[in-house]
C-alpha cells in the first residue's frame, strides 16, 4: 500500500473535494455580504443549482466537456434567478433580509422548488450521464502526498482556486471592489460619492446566487453524481458556508482554509468506514455541525468583538430618504 | 414618479387587508406557474380546497396538520418578536418528543393509569427539554455574542442525528427490542394506552394538542402585550441601545425568550407523541419539517399569537391537501413552493403597511420649481 492510499492523504484529498462546494457558496455569500446584503437562502440556491445542473447534463448533447460547461452555467443562472427574488424583496421592497433569506431557503429547498423540479422532470430515475472526472493537468498526480491532494482533482476544484484569487484581487485591488466595500460599510457616503448603491447590491447578490448555484452543482456533477428527493444532497452545506464567511472574517483567502477544514470533517465518516474504523456514525455525521458552532463561538468571543471584517451596513436596507 | 415614504401611523385595516391581498397575489403567481408547467390551476386549487377543508373528514385532518405548526409557529413568533432568530424549533421539537416519550414510558413502567397525569408530565418534560436545547444558542448569543441563527440551525441537524441514534443505532431506552421483528426493523417503544391524548368533537375531531396550543397563544399574547416583561422585550427589539440605557437586562431577556420559544416548540414534540404517533418516530419527525414551516406561519402572522392560530390552520390545510393529493397530478414540493411564494408576497406586502407608496405626476412640477429651474430663470 503506497503512502497515497493512507487514511490521512485520502481524507485530505477528500477535504478538498468536499470543501469545494462550500468554497464556491462562501465566496458568493461573501460578495453579497460585502455589499451589505445578508442572504440566508444559500442552502436553497445550492440545492436548486444542483437540480438544474443535473438536469442540464441529461438534456444537452455534445462533447462531454461542453455539456459540463453548459450544466455549470445553467446551475449558475438558476442560483442567480433565486437570488434575484431575494434582491428584489430586500433591496427594492426593503423587506427583512433575514426573513426573506429564510423564505428563499424554504421556497427553493428540498421541500419546495427543487423537489418540484426534481419530481416534474423525473430527475431521481435518470442515471447520471456526465460528471467531472479528475484532471491531471500538470502530470503531478502521482507525487507522494501532494499529488492526490492537489493535482488529482476535477476542473471545478482548479477553477475554485482561480476564483478565490480573483475575488481577493477584485475586492482588494480594483476600483469596483473598493466601491463594493464602501457600499457595504457606509452606503450613505457611497451614495454621496455617486456610487449606485442599489446597482452594486443587485449585482453582488446575483453573483452570490450564481456561485451558490455552482456550489450546488459540485454535488450533483462531481461529488455525488445523482439526484435524491429531499435535501439530502446539500444537507446543510449552505448554512455551513454562511458560517464560513463569518469564520473567515469576510476574507476570501480564509474562506478557502475554512472550506477545506469543513470539507475534511464532511469527508471523514466515509473515509473512516472505508478503513474499517468503527465509530458511531451519528457522532461523525454531527461533527461538521458541532464544529461550526464551536468555531463560531471562538471567533465571536475573540476577534469579532471588535467586529473585525463585518461590513458595518450588513443587514440594513439602504433608504436614501432616511439616512 | 413613484414615491415611497414611511408611514407615521399604520392604519389597523391595512394590517388585515395587506396579508389577504398578498395571499391573493400569491395564488395568482402560483396559477401562472402551474399553467406554464402544463397544469390546470383551477382544477388543482379546487382539489386542494376540497382535500384541505370541505371534503369528508378533511377539516379534521387539517387540524392534525395544523397542530405541530401551531406550536412551532408560536415558538418562532415568541423569539422573532425580540429579533432573536431562533430557527431551531425543528430540533427543539425533536427534543420535546424525546422528553415526552421518556416520561410516558417511565410512568407506564410504574403503572400510572390516569391520562391527565400523563398529559401534564409529558408537557413538562417536553417543555423543559425543548427549552434546554434552545438555551444552548441562547447562552452562546448572550455571553459569547454568537449568531443564534446559525447555531440554532446547526443544532437542528445534531438533534436529528440524536433521535436517529436513539432508535436506529443504539439499544437506547426509547427503542423497542421486545420482539424479533422490532430488533431487525428498529422502532420506538409503544407507549401505554393511558398516555394517548384525548380528542374532542365528533364531526370535526379536535386533538388536545391544538387546544393546548391555542391556550399557549393566549398566554403568549398576555405576556407580550400586557406585562412589563413583554414591554421590555419590545423595547429591546426596537432599540437595544435605549433598552440598555434604561437598565433593562438584555442578557436575561435573551435567555428567557429563547427558553420560552424552545419550550413551546418542545410542547409541539409532546403533542406529536401524545396526539398522533404514540412513540418516538425519528423518520416521521424529520420528514415533516415542522420547524421550518413554523417560520412561515410566524412570518405570515406578523408574529401575532392569535394570527398564528389562524395561519396555522390555513397552512395546515395546504399541507394536508399536499399529503392527500400527492401523486402524478400533484408533484411533491408543490406545497413548499406555494408556502415560499405566499411568504414572498407577504414580505413584499409589508412595504405597503410600513410605507405609503404614491404614484404622482408631481415630479415634473417639482423639477419646474426646483433649484435647476430657478437657476435657469
Amino acid at each position: 500500500m503506497s503512502v497515497n492510499d493512507g487514511l490521512v492523504v485520502v481524507v485530505l484529498a477528500q477535504a478538498v473535494l468536499y470543501g469545494t462546494p462550500l468554497l464556491y457558496a462562501a465566496l458568493g455569500e461573501l460578495l453579497a455580504e460585502r455589499s451589505g446584503v445578508l442572504n440566508l437562502g444559500v442552502e436553497g440556491m445550492m440545492l436548486f443549482g444542483a437540480a438544474v445542473g443535473y438536469w442540464a447534463t441529461q438534456r444537452v448533447h455534445g462533447a462531454d466537456a461542453a455539456v459540463l460547461v453548459v450544466a455549470v452555467m445553467a446551475a449558475a443562472a438558476s442560483g442567480a434567478a433565486m437570488a434575484a427574488i431575494h434582491a428584489f424583496l430586500t433591496i427594492t421592497l426593503r423587506a427583512s433580509q433575514i426573513v426573506s433569506g429564510l423564505a428563499l431557503t424554504i421556497f427553493a429547498g428540498g421541500l419546495g422548488l427543487s423537489a418540484y423540479f426534481g419530481a416534474e422532470l423525473d430527475l431521481a430515475t435518470l442515471p447520471a450521464t456526465q460528471q467531472f472526472a479528475s484532471l491531471d493537468v500538470l502530470g503531478l498526480a502521482d507525487l507522494p502526498v501532494v499529488g492526490p491532494i492537489l493535482f488529482d482533482q476535477s476542473a471545478l476544484v482548479y477553477a475554485s482556486w482561480v476564483l478565490t484569487l480573483l475575488v481577493a484581487l477584485y475586492l482588494g485591488r480594483t476600483r469596483w471592489g473598493l466601491n463594493v466595500r464602501a457600499v457595504g460599510e457606509a452606503p450613505a457616503s457611497a451614495d454621496a460619492m455617486g456610487i449606485n448603491v442599489t446597482g452594486y447590491r443587485y449585482v453582488h447578490v446575483l453573483v452570490g446566487g450564481a456561485l451558490a448555484g455552482i456550489g450546488g452543482a459540485c454535488y450533483s456533477l462531481s461529488i455525488i453524481p445523482n439526484w435524491f428527493a429531499g435535501d439530502s444532497l446539500v444537507n446543510g452545506a449552505g448554512w455551513i458556508a454562511i458560517a464560513l464567511v463569518i469564520f473567515a472574517f469576510w476574507r476570501p483567502g480564509l474562506c478557502l482554509v475554512g472550506a477545506y477544514l469543513f470539507g475534511g470533517l464532511s469527508a471523514l465518516p466515509a473515509a473512516l468506514q472505508a478503513h474499517d474504523v468503527t465509530i458511531t456514525p451519528e457522532l461523525l455525521y454531527s461533527l461538521p455541525y458541532v464544529m461550526t458552532i464551536v468555531v463560531l463561538v471562538v471567533v465571536s468571543t475573540g476577534l469579532a468583538k471588535r467586529r473585525l471584517g463585518a461590513p458595518a451596513a450588513l443587514g440594513i436596507p439602504y433608504v436614501r430618504e432616511e439616512r | 414618479m413613484i414615491r415611497i415614504e414611511r408611514r407615521l401611523e399604520q392604519p389597523k385595516w391595512l394590517s388585515v387587508a395587506v396579508p389577504i391581498g398578498s395571499l391573493a397575489v400569491a395564488f395568482a403567481i402560483m396559477a401562472v406557474i402551474l399553467t406554464v408547467t402544463g397544469r390546470d390551476p383551477g382544477h388543482i386549487f379546487r382539489q386542494m380546497f376540497e382535500a384541505g377543508f370541505t371534503g369528508n373528514g378533511a377539516f379534521s385532518a387539517t387540524l392534525i396538520s395544523a397542530t405541530p405548526i401551531l406550536f412551532t409557529g408560536l415558538a418562532a413568533a415568541a423569539a422573532f418578536r425580540m429579533l432573536l432568530f431562533n430557527i431551531g424549533a425543528e430540533g427543539q421539537l425533536y427534543l420535546g418528543a424525546v422528553g415526552a416519550s421518556w416520561i410516558a414510558l417511565q410512568l407506564g413502567e410504574r403503572g400510572a393509569g390516569s391520562t391527565p397525569v400523563y398529559v401534564i408530565a409529558m408537557c413538562i418534560a417536553a417543555g423543559v427539554l425543548g427549552a434546554l436545547w434552545a438555551l444552548i444558542p441562547a447562552v452562546l448569543r448572550a455571553f459569547a455574542n454568537t449568531n443564534e441563527i446559525i447555531t440554532s440551525l446547526m443544532l437542528n441537524y445534531v438533534a436529528g442525528l440524536l433521535i436517529t441514534y436513539l432508535i436506529f443505532d443504539s439499544a437506547s431506552y426509547w427503542r423497542d427490542v421486545s420482539t424479533l421483528q422490532a430488533q431487525s426493523f428498529p422502532q420506538g417503544k409503544p407507549m401505554p394506552a393511558a398516555a394517548e391524548w384525548p380528542t374532542f368533537g365528533s364531526s370535526v375531531v379536535v386533538p388536545l394538542g391544538l387546544l393546548i396550543g391555542i391556550g399557549v397563544a393566549a398566554a403568549l399574547w398576555v405576556l407580550y402585550s400586557r406585562t412589563r416583561f413583554g414591554f421590555e422585550v419590545s423595547v429591546i427589539a426596537d432599540s437595544p441601545r435605549a433598552a440598555r440605557y434604561a437598565g433593562m437586562r438584555t442578557r436575561r431577556k435573551i435567555l428567557a425568550v429563547m427558553a420560552i420559544s424552545g419550550g413551546i416548540a418542545g410542547l409541539g414534540g409532546a403533542s406529536q407523541v401524545g396526539d398522533f404517533t404514540y412513540t418516538l418516530d425519528p423518520t416521521g419527525l424529520q420528514g415533516a419539517a415542522f420547524g421550518y414551516t413554523g417560520i412561515v406561519v410566524a412570518a405570515l402572522a406578523r408574529y401575532n399569537p392569535f394570527a398564528v392560530c389562524l395561519v396555522a390552520v390555513l397552512l395546515g390545510g395546504l399541507q394536508n391537501a399536499g399529503f392527500t393529493l400527492q401523486g402524478p397530478d400533484f408533484p411533491s414540493g408543490l406545497v413548499g413552493v406555494m408556502q415560499g411564494i405566499i411568504l414572498f408576497c407577504a414580505l413584499g406586502g409589508e412595504l405597503l403597511i410600513r410605507y405609503r407608496v404614491t404614484v404622482s405626476r408631481r415630479a415634473k412640477r417639482d423639477a419646474d420649481s426646483g433649484p435647476a429651474a430657478e437657476a435657469a430663470r
